[in-house]
């Protein structure tokens, strides 16, 4: 009575707990179920940010603002880096937005499970959720400096925007793979960060080393010809090398190391959701 | 066929004791080199490799769940009773999804949702309303679902005039009010629910109660976990009784509640209790007995036996306003609350540092054969709780001592106490 009828029904089971589900026992379908709350996620995070600011939103455009003036100021004045030909302070502006983007959806994804213990202890939701709202409400961010870039490209071309039509066409595919990139990194270390606390020191100047590692305040051309390989490395280098060349017609424009990046950019998130998935069955046990 | 919306099946759940993993990555690269070479692991513990350990006992894992199996009808109202560490806590993480059992299966029917905390996920910087959103879509609601249950929702919080106010102005009795509210409108199949009743006051009390017996009734299922008994009586048909990580008794509620109270008062620790000192609580009780009235501890009395209660307690730094009290409960349901200020005038005294002991003597007979529990806690009255120690120390009282045909009031007559009462009568008039 008790065994017999169980294999037959086995499919009328909606959901089964048990101890160990398969490496890639992943669930689109429930993310997808669970949208709204990633919906609520972002208006959550974007709305309490600034609810006790005075300049609120305005802050998103202060802060690539200000940074990009004194970038202009110390590695274009003082330092004089070259930028292969285009204004300095576009220059600085669209490598930082871009690279302001990838940075801010890591670090923010590689906090999930510690910062979230506290809920994640007491109800189930899909956890993937948070780190994709993550990325979703910093691409809010991403768009209003965007338009920002745009303004002032508008500016130095004297109303002519329309130069490059191509940069528009690459930009959701950018866009897309910062994004990608930003949430695989980001839920690769947050998945290490449970058993590796110091993962989570490391994280916070390990993006400013990055940072220099990749071309945001120089071009890929300073780069000496007999390094330029060590930049295929970093999938970001590209990255920001195709968007200046997509909207400011500098730069190179690699059609091979762009691919290279965005193989790696795919497996990075592939890697990042199998161990993301590995670690949420258990990790309330660790933390 | 029956309808069995969860099933459990030989669960198991493994706790690590003490550190778990290295913590490090240059240990844990150590270990994972080791292997490679196929050396000893620099990093393992002495004792490994003696598969003895593996839910042994002295060693680093514990078993918090050990061969749990049962199964819940649809419309059913199951409780779940045990001590503290007993595996509750444990059990209901499983089945709300939070954590992965160690071994074993569970399978359900139908949406499940979970109550393990009433709030999960609040903003304080967001309007009571935002926050119904929000925390209605972390368990499990999609926004049309809310929309539609708003005004029930905040209408059963009763905080209308404040739903735009951002919670952290909001008192913390509105904001269980809200929180339970959300939770009450789920609407979900399978309802989990631990302990959250014990919040608000007794009027919401009262209603959220009220709530989940009509959630009952409408056929769906609930798994409610308390350690107040006449919650579990009141609310639940059937009980499972965990201890030490087994299903202890499984069955109807009050045969359930009575071998879980039976269960408490036989232990021998339940008779006296230490705490470890916490100076941080400024005010601790640190030891308490139940003994008879020669001042030997023992665990059960006669109807009429003197049964004397006995507490330490410890004054980290000098306050005033202070309370010490205990709550006397019979199969779970509270018969009194006494505090150590009722019978003195001056409420305000202050209490220098130091360590202090009260001797309490309860009346006798005043007891019904029984198992009886304290709960004792320390506190400022009205304001704030310092410790609260449920059910720390249990007794039983039985009548042996004259035969039970002459004072049935003290045993099989129906009522709570067992009070023999001076009858003065005479005749006031004679027949004429």
């Amino acid at each position: 009575m008790i065994d017999e009828p169980k294999r037959a029904c086995a499919a009328r089971w909606d959901k089964v707990i048990s101890a160990r589900n398969g490496w890639f026992d992943l669930r689109p379908a429930e993310i997808w179920k669970y949208r709204d709350l990633i919906a609520l996620f972002v208006w959550r995070d974007f709305v309490a940010i600034y609810k006790q600011t005075i300049l609120g939103p305005l802050w998103f455009l202060l802060q690539p603002l200000m940074t990009t003036f004194v970038f202009t100021v110390i590695f274009g004045k003082v330092a004089r880096i070259p930028t292969d030909g285009a204004p300095p302070f576009l220059f600085y502006l669209s490598g930082l937005i871009c690279w302001k983007y990838f940075a801010d959806c890591l670090v923010s994804t590689s906090n999930t499970f510690v910062g979230n213990a506290h809920v994640f202890g007491k109800v189930y939701f899909p956890r993937l959720t948070v780190p994709i709202s993550v990325v979703i409400s910093n691409l809010v961010a991403f768009g209003i400096q965007f338009l920002l870039f745009l303004a002032v490209l508008v500016y130095y071309r004297s109303g002519h925007l329309w130069a490059e039509p191509q940069g528009m066409v690459l930009l959701p595919l950018l866009v897309l793979q910062m994004a990608a990139l930003g949430l695989g990194c980001g839920i690769v270390v947050s998945s290490m960060t449970i058993r590796y606390r110091d993962l989570s020191h490391l994280v916070g100047f390990g993006m400013q080393l990055w940072m220099f590692a990749t071309p945001v305040v120089y071009p890929a051309s300073a780069f000496p010809e007999k390094w330029r390989w060590l930049l295929l490395l970093n999938p970001m280098a590209p990255l920001i090398e195709v968007f200046r060349h997509a909207f400011l017609g500098t730069g190179s424009f690699d059609l091979h190391s762009w691919l290279a990046s965005l193989v790696l950019t795919v497996a990075v998130l592939l890697a990042g959701v199998v161990l993301f998935n590995r670690v949420e069955k258990s990790f309330m046990d660790t933390v | 066929m029956s309808d069995t919306v969860i099933e459990v099946e030989n669960l198991w759940k493994e706790y690590r004791l003490g550190s778990i993993s290295h913590h490090s990555l240059s240990r844990d690269l150590q270990s994972w080199w080791a292997r490679l070479r196929r050396r000893e692991d620099p990093n393992a513990p002495l004792y490994a490799g003696s598969t003895a350990c593996a839910g042994g006992s002295g060693c680093d894992r514990f078993w918090a769940l050990r061969e749990v199996a049962f199964r819940v009808e649809q419309g059913e109202v199951l409780g779940i009773v045990g001590r503290n560490g007993a595996g509750k806590s444990t059990l209901l993480k499983i089945l709300s999804q939070v954590t992965a059992p160690s071994r074993g299966e569970v399978r359900f029917k139908g949406r499940i949702a979970s109550l393990l905390e009433v709030g999960t996920g609040f903003h304080p910087e967001l309007s009571g309303r935002e926050n119904v959103f929000l925390n209605g879509a972390i368990l499990g609601m999609s926004k049309a679902d809310i929309r539609s249950r708003l005004d029930e929702i905040i209408a059963f919080a009763e905080i209308e005039k404040f739903i735009d106010t951002p919670v952290k102005r909001y008192s913390s009795g509105m904001y269980v009010r809200l929180a339970f509210a959300v939770a009450a409108h789920l609407e979900p199949e399978i309802l989990i629910v631990d302990e959250v009743l014990a919040v608000g006051d007794a009027m919401f009390q009262k209603k959220c109660l009220g709530k989940m017996q009509a959630v009952g009734r409408q056929g769906r299922t609930v798994l409610f976990v308390s350690h107040q008994m006449d919650m579990v009586r009141a609310l639940c048909n059937r009980c499972l009784v965990l201890d030490a990580g087994r299903i202890a008794f499984e069955g109807e509620s009050g045969a359930a509640i009575e071998q879980y109270l039976n269960a408490v008062g036989t232990r021998p620790d339940s008779i006296s209790f230490q705490q470890e000192e916490d100076p941080s609580l400024k005010l601790q009780i640190v030891s308490g007995r139940v003994v008879n009235q020669n001042g030997e501890p023992t665990g059960s009395f006669d109807v009429f036996d003197p049964i004397c209660l006995e507490f330490e307690y410890r004054v980290f730094q000098e306050l005033s306003d202070v309370v010490v009290n205990f709550e006397l409960k019979r199969n779970g349901a509270t018969l009194f609350l006494s505090f150590d200020t009722d019978t003195v005038l001056d409420r305000r005294a202050s209490r220098p540092k130091g360590l202090y002991r009260s001797r309490i003597k309860l009346p006798s007979p005043l007891f019904k054969s029984g198992s009886y529990s304290i709960t004792t806690s320390t506190g400022i009255v009205n304001t704030c709780t310092y410790q609260r120690l449920e059910d720390v120390l249990a007794f039983g009282v039985e009548l042996h001592s004259r035969p039970s045909s002459l004072l049935s009031y003290a045993d099989k007559r129906p009522g709570v106490i067992a009070v023999p009462l001076e009858w003065t009568t005479e005749m006031i008039k004679e027949p004429v």
